[in-house]
Formats: structure tokens, C-alpha cells, sequence
């Protein structure tokens, strides 16, 4: 099986053209929420958190720590919820042609067919097209609109909503709960091995809009799964801003992977808040593939709360262009004998900045837990940075944590070797790129490798001009 | 055949080569000695097409073609070679994904693989060393060695030959010389740049150039190089009453 490369040809595509159905606009407003709240016909409890997340976006000063978030304007987004004008299909037929085109283009339908056990397609603040295959239904797996959830499956929900990732974590975290909509529920019952990767497909049609998108996947005993998140936005005039969230619970034994291929258009501000809790020996990863976006603030956490549990992070940040990439993984040991292994690349060209910002707690009592985290970054020119801010916070003796960075400089001498055997420009920074991500690639399923590798070459193909 | 036309060369403002002509016909072996620091690496880089090194006057012909302002690249593959004296360490890249790259970029060879294999036996490199990042860690004489079997995949029509035998051991030295003689009697052009005259023995140039504070101060057929083994390198530029 092979994959395409979804959406990062997009960046052309300008007028994509499609009706909503209904557009809230404005400051974002107790009144504004209870509409949104109101429109999706949402049960007490639900329009509560709500509220009580937007007093809390109210109060909480912003944070401080990052530099570039005062130049977020938030009244420049003014449409805060957008219904497009499509009923949710299961069929692709059934959605209309402008819209369907656009997942054409996007390879969509053809991912679905070939190698998907369910795919969701949100398409800014709406799940338009859900498509879950007969087996994965056949095995009890639950994959549904968010909202669907809300309704259907009240105590599954409540059960798990906003207790992985609580909305008094940040200012933005309580804006997300204050405003989300769309994203999707996916619960694997005890046992089941989804044989396939499930994928959650979210798409930003709009400039001066939001998207706060909540997912939440629930892997019960001893299952396991493999979710995919992909991002894609057309290139518009003004910038849109992202905020969405995931969260996971896995139980006991159970395996889930989360891997992300975030392609927004340069103007897209993104904020994914991503948190995982891992029960006695299950068993999260995290693939980060983050290539565009004009600001991406992304930390993909695990708390690792039963004896034995185990993450794996695997980041690729690439900013090339006067981009921000400001990620990291974060761990919290917080039960004896749990394991963690994070590698982040990051590749910094054209004035890029990027930013590894990661945190390993390994709590009292996390006896004989073990962490690892591996940065490195490639930086092409003069003009472009890269930081490195590595958090460790220690508080049991009987661990062993590890930590390491390396810097790489593509020098002029370099390019001249490599240029003097008959290499141009472009192809000794392809050369040296792909050297540099290699070993990440290694450690993805085949199709993501190769999916990012030719991404990664798409995006350095005309560094440098010609020669 | 390669010319070296009265070329003057600015490395960050500062004059390093002036007003140097060499010439070096197919099939010729030419030597440019003289000390440390007197612009024999700094006219190579130059010739090769470093952007750090200007040329301000005079030109590069090579086979009738001035390529004075031509890329690295376009010079490489018109078959010009240069053998780094001391070639950058290149993290991640290793000697067979440049040849897999070459390969798809330029020079379309049959397996691979097996050639640079048979080629790193052939000038005595250890066989992981093909997968190690781009002389990371290699030893001075592993550097050479790499030099040489890049040279000897690539097949130049040119040779720019800086230092090569420094770090080599007698039978690498040997090789090497072998390697020149042949290239030579095959039709390449090779300037053969050192300041050890040991190598000379081995390989007879036609014609000796001496370099000194970044001009040819001397020059001559190859008693020159037995003069500078016997006296240094001030007998044969006082002589020229420089």
C-alpha cells in the first residue's frame, strides 16, 4: 500500500468555494457560547463546561512564556463557528461536488478505500463525511462526531472529557472548551486490535476563522490502535487561528498511536493541545510530522500513571520561511518502573525558528523509571534559529534520565564539498536533509516514511534557487 | 587540458593568489609546491569554484572553455576533480548516498553498490566507512583514502590534487602514485599540489611551480624538486633573485 501525499499541494489551490449554513461571529462572549451550545442542542452539563471554561479563558492572564503570542489578535478572528452547508454523508457521493472535490484533491476517498478502518472529515467547524468500515463496527469500535458522542454516549463522555486535558491548563486550553466543536470519538472496547489506522481528517476553509476541534480516544483493556490526524488549509489572504485538542486515555495494556501530519497553509496559527494518560502497561506514541503553519505551539504530553506504562515521541518540525515551530514532548512518571524515549529534528531554513521546548517529571515514588530525550536540529543558513529549553524535574533518586542536543550548521565548506562532486545547491540540501532525518524516518510504519520523506523533499526542492 | 590564466584570487577582501598562470596540458603531471600558507589551496578552491574564493582577475579555461564563472558543480561535471586535503566532516551523509545521489543527479552508473565496494578495496577502506557519515571520525589517512576512491568513481578529466599523500602510509603513498602515473598516461591533466617533495619520486612532473605569499616565485623541470628535498624551499627562490 502506498499513501499520497495529502494536501501539501494545496497551497495553490485559492478559491476553494462552499456555502456554511451557519456562521457565529464576533467577540468571543458569554452569549456567543450559549449559541454555539444551543445550535448543537446540547445537553446541561456540557453547555456548564462551557461556561465555566470562558470565565476561566476571562481571567487567565496569557502566557507569558511565549513571545510571539502577544502578536495574536484574537478579535481579527471573527468567525469563531462555521456549519457548512452540508448534511454529515457516510457516502462521498452524498456531499456536495465543491466539497467533494476538495477531499479529492486531498486523496481522501482513495486513502479511505485503500487502507482505512474509519476516517472523519471535519470540515472547519463540522464533521462532514464519517465513514466507518463493517468490520470495525463488526469489532464494536465506536467512531462518531464529537457531538454525536455528547448525545448518544453521555457517560462515556463525561467519563472521560476534559479529564486528560483540564481547560484550567492555559488560557487557550479554556478557550478550546469554551468554543469546540466538531472532532471526533473513537472508543476500542477491551481486547480489540483494530487491524487497521482510523484517521481524523481536519480542514480550514476560511481566513479570520476558527477551528477548536476536540477528540477524545478511549482504548479500553489490552486494545489497540493506530489514529491518524492529518491538517491541510488552502493558502488564504488573512490568518485563521487553530486551537484544537486531543485527548487519550489509554487503559491498561492497551497501545495507541497518535501520528499527526500537520500541513496547515502559512497562515494558519496553531495551537494543538495534545495529552495522553497511560494505565499499567499500556503503551502511547506520538508521531508529530509538523511542516506548516505560520506559528505551531504543539507539545504532545503522556502522563504515565500505571506501573510499567511506556511513550515513544517522535517529532519532525520543519520552518522554512519565516515560520515559528515552537514544540516538544512532555512526560510525567508517576508510577514506578514507566519508560519514555522522545527524538525531535527540527530543520530551520529561510529565517525559520524553532523551538524544542520539552518537560520529563518523574514523580516521588517512580522508582526505576526511565527517560531519554534526544533533540537534534539542522540549521540551513545565517538567518534561521533554533532553541533547545529541555525541562527535567527530578524528584525521585531512583530513575534514570537521560539528555541529549546536538546542533548541526550547514556551512558553506559543506555545500562546496558536496557541490564539487557535481551536486547543485538543491540537491546537496536535499542530500544533507534526508541524511538528517533518516533515523526518525526509521522509526515510522513505511508509509508515513516515505509520505514525509517526499514531503520533506517538496519542501527543500527549491532551496537555495538553481545551482 | 587546463589554464590557469594570470588569475588573481580575494578570500573575504584580503588578496591570497596574484597573478598566477599555470598550465597544464592532457596527460601532463604539474607540480605547485611551496610552504604552508603560500595560496596553493586557496588557487584550487578557486579553480574548483568555492564562492568564498573570488577570482578578481584573469580566468579558468578548461578544454578551451573558460569556466570562470561556472558553479562547483557544472565544473565537476565537465571532469574537473578536486582531492581535498582536508575534506569537511558531513554528518548523516555517507559515501554511498552521495554516489546513490550522483547517481540520480548526474552520472547514471550501473550497480552502485558493488563499485564502491570493490573501489573501497581497492584503496584500502574499511567497508563500514562507505556508511559512516562523510569523513566523520575518519583518520587522516581514511580521509585520503576516501579522496581517492571518489577520484577514482568519478573518472576526472582533471585532476586538482591538493596534499594528496599526506597521512598515507608507504603502500597508500604508492597506490596513489600509481593511480597519477596512470590517470596521466590515460590523458587527464593533473596538478599535483604538496609541499613534501616524497611523493615527487614517485611521480615525475614535467614542470615544477613554486608558490610563496600567493604568487609563482619559481619555476622549472623537476630538478626543482630535488633541490627543494636537498636545500628548502629558500634555495630555489633566492635563486630567482626573489
Amino acid at each position: 500500500m502506498g499513501f499520497d501525499i495529502r494536501g501539501f499541494e494545496l497551497e495553490e489551490l485559492t478559491g476553494v468555494e462552499y456555502r456554511s449554513r451557519v456562521e457565529i461571529t464576533g467577540r468571543v462572549s458569554r452569549s456567543l457560547v450559549e449559541e454555539i451550545s444551543r445550535s448543537k442542542k446540547e445537553p446541561e452539563w456540557m453547555r456548564r463546561l462551557r461556561l465555566r471554561a470562558l470565565e476561566y479563558f476571562e481571567e487567565a492572564p496569557a502566557p507569558q512564556w511565549l513571545p510571539y503570542i502577544q502578536r495574536i489578535d484574537l478579535d481579527e478572528i471573527t468567525t469563531l463557528y462555521t456549519k457548512p452547508d452540508v448534511e454529515v454523508a457516510s457516502d462521498w457521493s452524498d456531499l456536495p461536488e465543491e466539497v467533494r472535490r476538495i477531499y479529492e484533491r486531498l486523496g481522501l476517498p482513495e486513502a479511505y478505500a485503500r487502507y482505512l478502518a474509519g476516517l472523519t472529515t471535519v470540515l472547519d467547524s463540522e464533521s462532514v463525511f464519517v465513514g466507518v468500515k463493517d468490520f470495525l463496527r463488526r469489532l464494536g469500535v465506536v467512531m462518531v462526531p464529537m457531538e454525536e458522542a455528547v448525545q448518544k454516549y453521555p457517560d462515556l463522555v463525561k467519563k472521560y472529557f476534559s479529564r486528560v486535558f483540564p481547560y484550567t491548563d492555559h488560557k487557550f486550553a479554556a478557550l478550546h472548551y469554551a468554543l469546540w466543536s466538531g472532532g471526533v470519538f473513537v472508543y476500542v472496547p477491551r481486547g480489540v486490535r483494530v487491524p487497521y489506522p482510523v484517521e481524523a481528517f481536519f480542514f480550514l476553509g476560511r481566513e479570520m476563522e476558527g477551528q477548536f476541534e476536540h477528540s477524545l480516544i478511549v482504548a479500553d483493556e489490552g486494545s489497540e490502535l493506530v489514529f491518524i490526524e492529518g491538517c491541510s488549509a488552502p493558502r488564504l489572504r488573512r490568518e485563521s487561528f487553530h486551537d484544537g485538542m486531543v485527548e487519550i486515555y489509554a487503559h491498561p495494556s492497551s497501545r495507541v498511536s497518535f501520528v499527526t501530519v500537520q500541513n496547515w497553509s502559512r497562515n494558519v496559527i496553531n495551537f494543538n493541545n495534545k495529552r495522553a494518560v497511560a494505565e499499567e502497561g499500556a503503551f502511547v506514541e506520538w508521531v508529530e510530522g509538523s511542516i506548516g503553519s505560520k506559528i505551531t505551539v504543539t507539545y504532545p504530553s503522556t502522563v504515565l500513571r500505571g506501573e510499567g506504562a511506556k511513550t515513544v515521541s517522535t517529532l519532525l518540525s520543519i520552518s522554512n520561511g519565516g515560520y515559528i515551530k515552537d514544540t516538544g514532548s512532555k512526560v510525567i512518571h508517576a508510577a514506578p518502573r514507566t519508560s519514555s524515549r522522545v527524538l525531535s529534528k527540527s530543520i530551520v531554513a529561510n529565517g525559520g525558528l524553532s523551538v524544542y521546548r520539552g518537560l520529563t517529571q518523574v514523580n516521588k515514588g517512580a522508582v526505576g523509571s526511565f527517560s531519554h530525550v534526544e533533540c537534534e536540529s539542522l540549521i540551513l543558513d545565517e538567518k534561521s534559529g533554533s532553541y533547545t529549553y529541555p525541562i527535567v524535574h527530578l524528584l525521585e533518586r531512583d530513575a534514570d534520565v537521560g539528555h541529549e542536543a546536538s546542533t548541526l550548521r550547514l556551512s558553506e565548506d559543506q555545500v562546496f564539498y558536496l557541490m564539487s562532486r557535481g551536486l547543485k545547491r538543491n540537491e546537496v540540501i536535499s542530500l544533507v536533509v534526508n541524511g538528517f532525518v533518516r533515523d526518525v524516518l526509521r522509526k515510522l510504519p513505511f508509509e508515513f516514511a516515505s509520505m514525509l520523506k517526499r514531503v520533506v523533499e517538496l519542501e527543500f526542492e527549491e532551496y537555495g534557487g538553481v545551482g | 587540458m587546463l589554464l590557469v590564466d594570470n588569475v588573481s584570487v580575494e578570500v573575504g577582501g584580503k588578496l591570497v593568489v596574484r597573478d598566477v598562470t599555470v598550465e597544464v596540458g592532457d596527460g601532463e603531471i604539474v607540480a605547485l609546491m611551496g610552504p604552508n600558507g603560500s595560496g596553493k589551496t586557496s588557487l584550487a578552491y578557486a579553480v574548483m569554484g568555492h564562492p568564498g574564493y573570488r577570482v578578481v582577475k584573469g580566468r579558468v579555461v578548461l578544454n578551451g572553455e573558460d569556466i570562470t564563472s561556472l558553479q562547483p558543480y557544472e565544473r565537476a561535471r565537465r571532469g574537473l576533480f578536486l582531492f581535498f586535503q582536508n575534506p569537511v566532516e558531513v554528518k548523516g551523509v555517507s559515501l554511498r548516498d552521495l554516489f546513490k545521489a550522483i547517481n540520480t543527479s548526474w552520472r547514471q552508473v550501473e550497480g552502485v553498490d558493488s563499485l564502491l565496494e570493490e573501489t573501497a578495496a581497492k584503496v584500502g577502506l574499511k567497508r563500514e566507512l562507505l556508511d559512516r557519515g562523510l569523513n566523520e571520525g575518519f583518520s587522516g589517512g581514511e580521509k585520503k583514502r576516501s579522496e581517492f576512491l571518489q577520484a577514482l568513481l568519478l573518472k576526472p578529466k582533471c585532476l586538482l590534487m591538493d596534499e594528496p599523500d599526506s597521512g598515507l602510509d608507504l603502500e597508500g603513498v604508492r597506490l596513489l602514485a600509481d593511480y597519477i602515473n596512470s590517470v596521466a598516461r590515460e590523458g587527464a591533466c593533473v596538478l599535483l599540489i604538496t609541499h613534501y617533495p616524497s611523493l615527487l619520486q614517485l611521480v615525475r612532473p614535467s614542470r615544477v611551480l613554486v608558490m610563496r605569499n600567493g604568487a609563482v616565485v619559481a619555476s622549472g623541470g623537476v630538478e626543482l624538486v630535488d633541490k627543494i628535498a636537498r636545500e628548502g624551499y629558500s634555495s630555489v627562490v633566492s635563486r630567482n633573485g626573489l
